[in-house]
């Protein structure tokens, strides 16, 4: 997989960790990206808000270049891919207009060119579960707000790789990293953008919303995918907690960087300590808290297959015991002492007949219950049948006992 | 703020100021019903004289004046949660686009904003990319901030994070030309 690459001009001083870690992950999940031949600025919001025609050129040039190159192009920088987005948009959609930047370029334009994302690489075209496949450190018990904002999912008509109300892509990219996506109402709301440098009296308190809502959800950190909301998130966290008098202490990373270091990336090859909000000890706590978790889930299936056999073992014991000691246990419990032979039948014709519906009888849970459907054989129905005659109870056990002898066994086998 | 409003007929020139703007944003000021629910998920109107459904609603009578000269153009951080939620389909963002490039064309603009996209246009112009610290400086200098986020530059230095010279691309030609057959082309209208 080869990609056209518009970094940006944010890639070269604020986002430089942005640009570190997308040649990482790159690397990792291989496929390349080729830079843009002389690429320039998309003109950002100071080329809309001045000049329209002007704000369709700037990024129309790229675009002439990159659909000669016949690849796609990606731009890790919100902002740049939705200049570029919308250039697109109005070069396939305006004819007239199409015409006029033409001819501010002198170039003629194809409309072939395709800018996308990389949370769209990501999530749509390499697909989470390659990624996964890379993890080497998974960022187990790590509590990720993953952050779009505006440009990424919106407008739909230019974007339209997630949902804009509800976006799922990084979620499950930072998912297939091992960390927990929370629930949060901000994920696509506006944080300040320019309006943090130009107007801080509007931008604070827009800014302060969202990593307010990410800290009251139970955030951890907060994962973003565009170089300026990791500049005010990141970097003006201190003022905001200043001004706000609350303490926020949200580390804050580009998803390439997280995605780096869950493949076995060194924090600082892909630039954590740029960061301004300290973000390598939540790293440590992650990876000493991911250890615990790992240890503790090994002890309980260590546990679990030790409690299994011991089960079954008793299960074994207690069936034996049932055959042998019959006239015993019938004097002691006023039990039937030998199974009915008729009723041994019945139960061997029902398992064999209508085996779904007598697991259930057997085993509560559904998927365990399928489990056993899936082993009964002609010796393990008669045994069945014969418990069942004897005592419910003692057949349930050996049920579960069946049951976890086969999960043992599917597992050695996965191993 | 004030509420009252006085109508009055709007001039010829009014009206087509208005179809140019419509025009240039795509969209048409009519098709909202004033239900407010760009109001309602905008995550700056806290801040604006005219929340953007007044400010819909100011174009609607033929207010366009008014409109231009509202702060809330400025304060619009081009989020676009309104375009994208609103029920009629207006594309309200596009619309505070093309009225901020409209008062800047009348000299009505925010002047640090203003003064701002200058200096970022005059970057791209003359290198083809834009230089952060440099941007910033030049925006400082321009608008007598002089000190303003400097406690956040040497930070910013010491992580690497300021290029120390601007970086050029080759058709820097190109670019110039760029511009100058944008703003002739762009003012046929």
């Amino acid at each position: 997989m080869k990609f056209s690459y518009y970094p940006g001009c944010s890639l070269d001083g604020s986002g430089i960790e942005y640009g570190m870690s997308m040649e990482r992950t790159a690397r990792i999940l291989g496929f390349e990206l080729e830079e843009l031949e002389d690429w320039n600025c998309c003109g950002a919001t100071s080329g809309h808000n001045t000049d329209q025609l002007l704000s369709l050129a700037l990024p129309a040039r790229n675009l002439a270049i990159a659909e000669k190159t016949g690849m796609s192009m990606m731009t890790p920088c919100a902002a740049c891919y939705s200049r570029h987005r919308h250039a697109e948009h109005v070069i396939q959609h305006d004819p007239e207009m199409k015409k006029k930047i033409e001819q501010v370029l002198e170039t003629e334009l194809q409309g072939t060119s395709e800018t996308v994302s990389i949370l769209d690489i990501l999530a749509n075209k390499i697909g989470t579960e390659a990624i996964a496949a890379k993890v080497t450190n998974p960022l187990t018990t790590m509590k990720a707000a993953c952050y779009y904002g505006c440009l990424l999912v919106r407008p739909v008509e230019h974007t339209g790789f997630d949902d804009a109300e509800d976006p799922q892509t990084m979620d499950k990219v930072m998912k297939a990293l091992g960390a927990d996506a929370i629930e949060w109402s901000h994920k696509t709301e506006c944080c300040g953008a320019a309006m943090v440098t130009s107007r801080p009296d509007v931008g604070n308190p827009m800014l302060y919303r969202v990593l307010k809502d990410a800290k009251e959800s139970g955030a951890e950190c907060i994962v973003t995918a565009c170089p300026l909301c990791m500049l005010n998130l990141d970097m003006r966290q201190a003022k905001i907690e200043k001004q706000f008098k609350e303490k926020l202490d949200l580390p804050v990373y580009y998803v390439t960087e997280l995605l780096a270091i869950a493949c076995g990336d060194d924090p600082k090859t892909v630039g954590i300590e740029k960061h301004f909000v300290e973000a390598g000890k939540y790293l440590q706590i992650v990876k000493v808290r991911a250890a615990e978790a790992k240890a503790a889930a090994e002890k309980a299936a260590a546990e679990a297959a030790a409690k299994a056999k011991e089960k079954a073992a008793a299960a074994k014991d207690k069936a034996a015991a049932g055959k042998t000691k019959a006239p015993e246990k019938a004097k002691s419990e006023g039990d039937i002492a030998e199974p009915d032979p008729k009723k041994v039948e019945a139960f061997k014709t029902a398992l064999t007949k209508n085996p779904a519906k007598m697991a259930a009888k057997l085993v509560a849970d559904e998927a365990q219950a399928g489990i056993l459907v899936s082993i009964l054989d002609e010796k393990r129905i008669g045994k069945l049948a014969d418990l069942m005659a004897t005592d419910m109870e003692l057949a349930k056990t050996a049920a579960a006992a069946f049951v976890t002898e086969e999960l043992k066994r599917q597992g050695e086998c996965q191993d | 703020m004030d509420m009252a409003i006085k109508l009055s007929p709007a001039t010829e020139e009014q009206k087509k100021l208005l179809a140019k703007v419509e025009k240039e944003a795509g969209t048409s000021v009519n098709l909202c019903y004033q239900c407010g629910k760009c109001t309602a998920g905008c995550p700056a109107a806290f801040a604006m004289d005219y929340p953007p459904r007044q400010v819909i609603r100011l174009l609607q009578l033929g207010l366009i004046d008014q409109a231009l000269r509202a702060e809330s153009i400025w304060i619009c951080a081009s989020c676009e949660t309104c375009s994208a939620r609103c029920p009629r389909g207006v594309d309200i963002a596009s619309l505070m686009d093309t009225m901020r490039r409209q008062a800047l064309k009348q000299g009505k603009a925010d002047k640090r904003v203003a003064a701002f996209n200058k200096a970022f246009l005059s970057n791209v112009k003359n290198f083809g990319k834009t230089f952060e610290a440099g941007l910033l400086l030049r925006y400082n200098l321009t608008t007598g901030q002089l000190f303003k986020d400097m406690e956040l530059g040497l930070p910013m230095m010491i992580r690497g994070k300021v290029g120390v010279l601007p970086e050029r691309i080759k058709a820097r030609e190109e670019m110039k030309k760029i511009f100058e057959r944008a703003e002739k082309l762009g003012g046929d209208e």
